[in-house]
């Protein structure tokens, strides 16, 4: 590191705030986001003005939020976690057993299916951090095992709507005023994490693992915890997310959450996270998530047919990797340029450098 | 090197730890049944091994008919097994049928999830003697041995029709919320619904068709985006037991509830809810357990010689005597329509 990149910079915080924004991937995913709920409005009103319109706008999104946020801790260390699709399965069907099988209250059944989760993702995580097996391979492993222990546990068994409490199933639709019940659990979840990684010594050391692992070692962060606890992390966000897909949807049968793993790193990598880790916030992978969702439940009120919905998705992640490419030269040009002329110049914290700095290259030095 | 070596000692690991874990899930159907496995040889006095491939697995509809298919097997001291897909895919139960092939099964009785897909791994079945049927939906009529039909689909599409047109009276926009757009009995389905409708009913009008692929989520989106679509709508059809609940639960939650009329095909446990607090008032369905009944009896017929065609006819248990139409084809008889009154008669 260069005298130049710890220079405090000479822009006022709030010039700073105001260019950090314009700049961000997450503003860019937010007006996406809002463009399209406006097109899709104007081709129908109930999209966003009717009552069910309104709260399923808010409400569908939330489960793959939750699922996101968890992936976004993962792939920061520079890992992925392929396996939460069947960790939901799994415990949205531990969910509908324990009303079928025993008299638990509600809290305790939710508490339930996150142990669960957090269970599932700890087995990642140790054979991840500890087992030094790549995560893309190990969960790709267990998202089969924890699958195949579903349909040996389940076998044709299906959980239906009525052998749920009723108060339970309610949480999947009621809101509190006018935000779905769901939609704030997601909320409260993204809020927490994202300030814990924003600004918690344990969330910036996720960056730093990510950014250059061999580095954080040789500094001396503890790199197998801190990746263990990403894992668990994940998991019992996805043991979240299964107990809400029971309440949203009544119904669980074995093939609940199959593919999902795939949108949570679609929505993460939309967001701005980038694949290779040290870079991208919680809050871009939750909007990335809720451009996926929005983009599957308005396309077919705007008439479009499956195939090109799909393949909708397919240029949005592409867009967004070659995005992310263009945006990493750009700065690694800008940070050369940075060196060379602070080299040759006799003062240092020269006022036009830092801008540089505090603009581009945020997330990858802090 | 060293590191390397742990890496793959890791990596096989894995591997191993999936195998083992995968065969076991595999493997659990066979146990149960080894009461009189005779070593499954042939025809003659052994007992009939008979394979059930649903759709997929986890699917209500599909437990009730081979619970039906187990219990004739039963019946006639045959051996009973059932294997599947977790998702309904054609290529997803090529494997099943292979795998039966190679252990030798003396018939296989199968719901296509394409007709066209599985007729090369069918073919290689039938040329090891293995009597194929097909149930519920079929395959091409020259791929099978006998196809057990639930219902003829003109009976199947008019009572569809019939109990939407009195729910909505007579007039009004209706949508229909299907299974995958390439399921072989949902589309021929939707072709007499249409056929149906032009013909007698001339004031409803068909806006749109949509897919919910028989996955609870992606029936829910479906439903939703049709409501938003069509503020006039005034009824759906969903011809597939997940459509139909995704679509009851969907909208017993929303403000279309008692607006927008849903009907079509569905099992009584799930949509048990949903008729009792009012989202729906009435549908139907063959009686699925007696569909597996008589798709065993019809493969214990084949796998003994005593039927080979059109014109044949056998004995199928409690249901009595049935006769090889058409095609190659057994029809079962006429739809059920299930509502208030006599939901809680039927728990499957």
């Amino acid at each position: 590191m260069t005298d130049t990149l710890v220079q405090p910079s000479a822009a006022s915080p709030t010039a700073r705030a105001v260019r950090d924004l314009l700049r961000s991937r997450e503003l860019a995913v937010g007006v996406v986001l809002l463009l399209l709920i406006a097109v899709t409005t104007l081709k129908s009103n109930a999209f966003l003005f009717s009552s069910t319109g309104w709260r399923d706008l808010l409400l569908t999104p939330s489960m793959l939020v939750l699922l996101a946020v968890g992936q976004t801790a993962v792939i920061i260390t520079r890992n992925v976690d392929l396996s939460v699709g069947s960790t939901l399965g799994l415990t949205a069907y531990l969910t509908g057993r324990l009303f079928i099988d025993t008299g638990l209250p509600i809290i305790a059944v939710v508490l339930a299916g996150i142990l669960m989760g957090a269970a599932l993702g700890a087995i990642n995580g140790v054979l991840v951090a500890f087992g030094r097996v790549p995560a893309l391979v190990i969960t790709l492993g267990t998202m089969y095992i924890y699958r195949g222990a579903f349909l040996t546990w389940a076998g044709s068994d299906r959980i239906n709507a009525d052998d749920m409490p009723r108060t339970f199933r309610d949480l999947g639709t009621d809101s509190i005023l006018g935000i779905p019940v769901l939609t704030i659990v997601a909320a409260v979840v993204l809020a927490a994490v994202g300030y814990y990684l924003r600004t918690a010594r344990g969330g910036r050391e996720l960056y730093a693992i990510g950014s250059d692992p061999d580095a954080a070692e040789l500094y001396g962060l503890q790199v197998r915890r801190r990746i263990f606890s990403a894992f668990v992390l994940s998991g019992a966000l996805a043991g979240l997310a299964g107990v809400v897909s029971a309440a949203r949807f009544g119904t669980v049968s074995s093939s609940v959450g199959s593919g999902i793993e795939l949108e949570a790193v679609g929505a993460a990598v939309i967001g701005g996270v980038a694949i290779f880790g040290g870079s991208g916030t919680v809050w871009g992978a939750a909007l990335g998530a809720m451009l996926l969702v929005t983009i599957y439940r308005s396309l077919p009120v705007l008439g479009i047919s499956d195939f090109w919905q799909q393949a909708v998705v397919g240029a949005l992640i592409i867009g967004a990797i070659v995005l992310d490419r263009v945006l990493v030269t750009r700065q690694e040009r800008a940070l050369v340029a940075a060196r060379d002329t602070s080299a040759g110049s006799t003062s240092p914290g020269a006022p036009t450098l830092a801008p540089v700095v505090a603009g581009d290259a945020q997330e990858g030095t802090r | 090197m060293k590191f390397q070596n742990r890496r793959l000692s890791g990596l096989a690991a894995v591997a191993l730890v999936a195998s083992l874990a995968l065969s076991a899930c595999g493997g659990d159907d066979d146990g149960g049944d080894d009461n009189n496995s005779s070593g499954g040889g042939g025809g003659g006095g052994d007992a009939t091994s008979v394979t059930f491939i649903p759709k997929n697995l986890g699917n209500p509809y599909f437990d009730t008919s081979n619970a039906g298919g187990a219990e004739a097997v039963e019946e006639f001291g045959g051996e009973y097994e059932e294997v599947g897909p977790a998702e309904a895919s054609p290529d997803g139960q090529v494997q099943y049928i292979n795998t039966a092939t190679q252990q030798g099964r003396n018939a296989l009785v199968i719901s296509a999830n394409d007709p066209d897909a599985l007729c090369d791994a069918i073919g290689e079945a039938r040329d090891a003697d293995i009597a194929v049927v097909t149930y519920d939906a079929d395959t091409n009529p020259d791929c099978r041995d006998i196809f057990i039909n639930q219902a003829d689909s003109a009976g199947i599409a008019k009572v569809q029709v019939d109990l939407i047109a009195e729910q909505i009276g007579g007039a009004g926009e209706v949508a229909i919320l299907s299974a995958a757009a390439n399921a072989t009995n949902q589309n021929e389905w939707i072709g007499l619904m249409e056929e149906e409708l032009a013909a007698n009913h001339p004031d409803i009008e068909l806006v749109e068709t949509v897919y919910g692929d028989d996955d609870d989520q992606k029936s829910f989106d479906a439903t939703a985006a049709l409501l938003q679509k069509h503020p006039n709508l005034k009824g759906i059809i969903s011809p597939t037991t997940v459509g139909i609940a995704a679509a009851a639960r969907y909208l017993s939650t929303s403000d279309a509830k008692g607006k927008v009329a849903l009907t079509g095909l569905g099992t009584p446990n799930q949509m048990r809810e949903y008729v009792k607090d009012g989202t729906v008032t009435a549908f139907a369905l063959w009686n699925p357990a007696d569909l597996g009944y008589l798709a065993a009896y019809a493969a214990k017929a084949l796998v003994d010689g005593d039927i080979e065609g059109e014109g044949d006819s056998f004995e199928a248990g409690r249901l009595g005597e049935y006769t090889v139409g058409a095609d190659n084809t057994v029809l079962l008889g006429d739809p059920f329509v299930f509502d208030a009154e006599n939901i809680d008669d039927f728990d499957f």
